[in-house]
């Protein structure tokens, strides 16, 4: 400890590229931060009682393709599962594409049966969304960002489905709002507003009688995988095979789809510190070669060549690791936008964890070659200026 | 009689540079007294500064024996000669060689950090040398807030914090003006004469060298003779 006022101080010689340096690594670990916690997301799903109890059933080669209606039936009918609804892709939004809104028909019914209790939905404006057929219940955070009111008329433009006078425009009225229990699934609700399945399935021009996926609630969470595979057996050699899996794990699924997101990540950051490595790399170098006679006079008066060794590399500790630190600190500080952007993936700052080794090992890899420099220096050759 | 506390016996210096084997120092014998102050004087590649070098064992010699304050410096390994000269010798440079970022009490700090001694005693210590040389009233002043003189003088204190047994200094005024120069050696005088240090310094100043009590000239890694002069 005695040694770190001076290695502080020989941090600082160059203020300006002690800044610039510490910047870089800065950035470097706010964008670590930032991408482990999404791949950490992806790699590890929830595994919290919320959801634990839901499956989600979708057609085996693709969820754009359909399934029949009939297979609600099928699979209401298996023992163990408790309920079944049934929905579809609507592709909404308002007024400009920007504007999403992940307006989902629902069956009201076997919905609500499904998520009990995990909606806020005050009882008149329940009651009047089962009592109006072009009925909406939207999520209060919706609400509030666009300004709606209960009694609008809300006019969504859907991507895909044309109503029969060809029109892709569709009219709702918004009757309530809804805000999700849990708080935790606050924003994975924050762009939800739900219509009846009746209405949608009527004033569609094709595909009537289909369903774009189902939703189950089984009567024991930790049976989930049985009853995936009941399911999935169910329709098995059929024209409509299915693929069954817990609520959580098809949703991170779903975001996979964009690719293989852990090795998009990996390879940018890999690419990030492969620059930083010869950045600071260079940078520790440079500072050490300038600084000879200094250390030249260290030994002079006694430091041995591992102490200098010692004292090179722990000022390049002390550099990655306080940017490192930072960097951490401010992506942490950014988990609540990216989960307004992921909206179903829950982020854990256990994710920022490995940032600290990352840059322990970046200290050593670019503190190690002056080190060594520095611990070989000849006290005689750099005295004289042969170094 | 007084013992020497310096003693080289037969010393050879040789360096490679390249294929060419030079011989910079050639089977060289001498005895410095405890509390003598000595100027080596020669021209440019006499091996003035090698001497130096091997008396404040910052080199070891390609053969012969040097003893300095009891212990056999050829014999030793780089880790307990670094060891050996944070305990017994005090460096002083023709351009002091400061740490540019630190203020001149924690210059002089600087031999303290190898010691077991408390931030606060360091501290007291370093004003003290700060003060035996004078220039305490700079001690939070960084070199480049100080004159030639004052920085050496930084430099002198740092060499003596650690109160070594031999002080080793380099042309320690040849980047000084007349006056700086005269009152830095005088500051080596009274450290030889009143605290017994032991000092040997390489000087091209005939004028710096008349300061120390015996002068010794050297050409071509010889010692050419040993003239007794008042101090």
């Amino acid at each position: 400890m005695k040694f770190l006022p001076l290695i502080w101080s020989t941090l600082w010689r160059k203020k300006f590229r002690t800044i610039l340096t510490l910047l870089s690594i800065v950035i470097a670990f706010l964008l670590f931060g930032v991408l482990e916690t999404v791949d950490y997301a992806f790699a590890h799903p929830s595994q919290g009682q919320s959801g634990a109890d839901k499956l989600v059933t979708i057609n085996k080669y693709s969820i754009t393709l359909s399934l029949p209606f009939s297979h609600t039936q099928q699979i209401r009918a298996l023992p163990g599962v408790a309920e079944v609804t049934w929905l579809t892709w609507f592709g909404a939004y308002y007024k400009e594409s920007k504007n999403f809104v992940f307006a989902l028909p629902i069956d009201t019914d076997s919905y609500f049966k499904v998520y009990n209790d995990e909606f806020i939905i005050n009882h008149d404006q329940m009651l009047a969304f089962r009592n109006t057929r072009s009925g909406m219940l939207v999520n209060s955070a919706l609400m509030t960002k666009y300004g709606w009111k209960v009694g609008d008329k809300l006019p969504l433009h859907s991507t895909i489905w044309t109503q029969k006078n060809s029109s892709l425009d569709w009219t709702f009225d918004i009757v309530g709002t809804f805000d999700a229990k849990d708080p935790l699934q606050a924003s994975q609700y924050s762009t939800t507003a739900f219509f009846h399945y009746e209405l949608f399935d009527e004033g569609r021009s094709f595909g009537k009688g289909t369903i774009g996926w189902l939703n189950e609630r089984i009567s024991d969470p930790l049976d989930s995988a049985a009853m995936s595979s009941k399911i999935d057996a169910l329709f098995a050699n059929s024209p409509n095979e299915t693929k069954t899996q817990p609520a959580k794990e098809f949703a991170l699924a779903f975001i996979k789809q964009l690719g293989d997101i852990g090795f998009i990540l990996h390879a940018i950051l890999g690419a990030v510190f492969f620059t930083l490595l010869f950045l600071t790399g260079n940078t520790m170098m440079q500072s050490v070669r300038e600084r000879t006679p200094d250390l030249a006079v260290l030994k002079t008066l006694g430091f041995s060549n591992k102490l200098v060794l010692a004292m090179v590399i722990a000022e390049s500790l002390l550099m990655c690791v306080i940017a490192a630190l930072l960097g951490l600190a401010l992506s942490y500080l950014t988990l609540p936008i990216i989960k307004q952007g992921l909206q179903g993936v829950e982020l854990s700052p256990r994710a920022l964890l490995p940032g600290i080794g990352v840059a322990v090992l970046l200290a050593l890899i670019v503190g190690l070659p002056p080190a060594l420099r520095a611990m070989r220096l000849n006290i005689v050759d750099a005295l004289a200026d042969r170094h | 009689m007084t013992e020497a506390i310096v003693a080289l016996r037969n010393v050879t210096k040789v360096y490679q540079r390249g294929k060419q084997n030079i011989e910079v120092l050639a089977g060289l014998s001498l005895d410095i007294l405890k509390g003598e102050f000595v100027a080596l004087m020669g021209p440019s590649g006499s091996g003035k500064t090698t001497l130096l070098n091997l008396i404040g064992g910052l080199d070891t010699p390609t053969s012969g024996e040097i003893t300095v304050a009891g212990q056999r410096l050829d014999q030793l390994k780089s880790g307990a000669l670094s060891e050996w000269r944070a305990n017994h010798v005090g460096f002083v440079f023709q351009f002091y060689n400061l740490m540019p970022m630190l203020s001149a009490q924690r210059n002089v700090e600087l031999p303290l950090l190898l010691t077991n001694l408390s931030a606060a005693q360091r501290k007291i210590n370093a004003l003290a040398a700060l003060t035996l040389v004078g220039i305490a009233d700079r001690a939070k002043h960084k070199p480049n807030e100080l004159s030639g003189g004052q920085a050496q003088r930084v430099a002198i204190a740092r060499a003596l914090v650690a109160d070594p047994s031999i002080l080793v200094c380099d042309e320690p005024t040849g980047d000084l003006d007349r006056k700086s120069a005269d009152e830095v050696l005088r500051l080596l005088q009274i450290l030889s004469r009143d605290h017994g240090k032991t000092v040997v310094m390489v000087t091209h100043d005939p004028k710096a060298a008349e300061f120390a009590g015996r002068q010794l000239h050297m050409d071509k890694g010889s010692l050419l003779e040993a003239a007794r002069v008042a101090a």
